[in-house]
């Protein structure tokens, strides 16, 4: 099933500035009246929410110790490794 | 001084090729740096090759920062002009990241309304949950995927992000919007048959 009227489709586009909370009042308003009839829409913003936590709480890749010795070494910085 | 979200830099030391304070810019932005371009370039050589790369432009062009953004948009930037000349090598109708919005880039409306957020946490982060989450960012045309990069994973601001890709403010919001939806769709594909296994 997909988010098929037209009012839906219409906001698909402000969902995103709607949760990063950058949506002007009027129209977040607008969203939150819709969203107390329409599960569909308050599915894809709570889903949409959860996506972007979710790639945030798994972000942190971190430097191998190699990398960072052949990065300083590239760019003649051996004698700052150790400090 | 001036100020990073990291630290506090010597823009003067820096452009008078003071190395300690550029190994200090080094140890502070390399990681970040190494992470954007894992996730961007996918393979760890080409990541490396970029960060090696992005280090060594910014020596050569410290005594020409004007200091008009912020050092850490200043490297993103280069970073992402590297990335670029990546991708270029391995697709070569890649033209740049400010190129229009190709139809692939186009976002189409939610697929699937499958209310997944409920599912233990176990699940969702499991092992394959994992490589869910970057299988899918690697679907995304790569102007789509930078542009979430720099925003949601790298926490820049929209004008920030815009500085270092050469776009518009308004390029940036709806380029975010179309990465966003698109990976909730995804998600939605892969944690939907699992809610109904």
């Amino acid at each position: 099933m997909g988010v098929g009227h037209g009012k839906c489709r219409e906001w698909l586009g402000s969902l995103s500035d709607y949760v990063d909370g950058t949506l002007e009042e009027t129209l977040c308003v607008e969203i939150e009246r819709h969203m107390q009839n329409c599960d569909n829409c308050r599915v894809v913003i709570d889903t949409l929410r959860k996506t972007i936590s979710l790639y945030q709480s798994t972000a942190s890749t971190s430097m191998p110790e190699e990398v960072r010795e052949r990065l300083y070494r590239r760019l003649q910085l051996d004698e700052f490794l150790n400090l | 001084m001036i100020e990073s979200s990291i630290g506090a830099f010597s823009l003067e030391a820096l452009r008078d090729g003071d190395r300690a304070e550029f190994a200090r810019l080094v140890e502070a932005h390399s990681p970040l740096i190494y992470r954007l371009g894992v996730r961007m370039l996918v393979d760890e050589q080409d990541a490396e090759d970029m960060l090696q790369e992005t280090f060594i432009k910014a020596y050569r062009h410290l005594s020409t920062f004007d200091g008009r953004s912020s050092l850490s948009t200043w490297l993103y930037r280069i970073a992402a002009n590297e990335a670029l000349m990546v991708l270029r090598r391995k697709r070569p109708e890649m033209v740049s990241f400010d190129e229009p919005l190709s139809g692939e880039a186009e976002v189409g409306e939610p697929l699937q309304i499958v209310d997944w957020c409920c599912m233990p946490e176990e699940e969702l982060m499991s092992a394959e949950g994992r490589a869910q989450l970057d299988g899918a960012i690697n679907t995304l045309p790569a102007s789509l995927r930078v542009v979430f990069l720099l925003r949601d994973i790298e926490g820049l601001s929209t004008r920030e992000t815009a500085e270092v890709l050469n776009l518009s403010e308004m390029a940036v919001k709806t380029r975010l919007s179309r990465a966003r939806l698109r990976l909730r769709d995804e998600l939605t594909a892969y944690y939907g048959e699992r809610m109904e296994a």
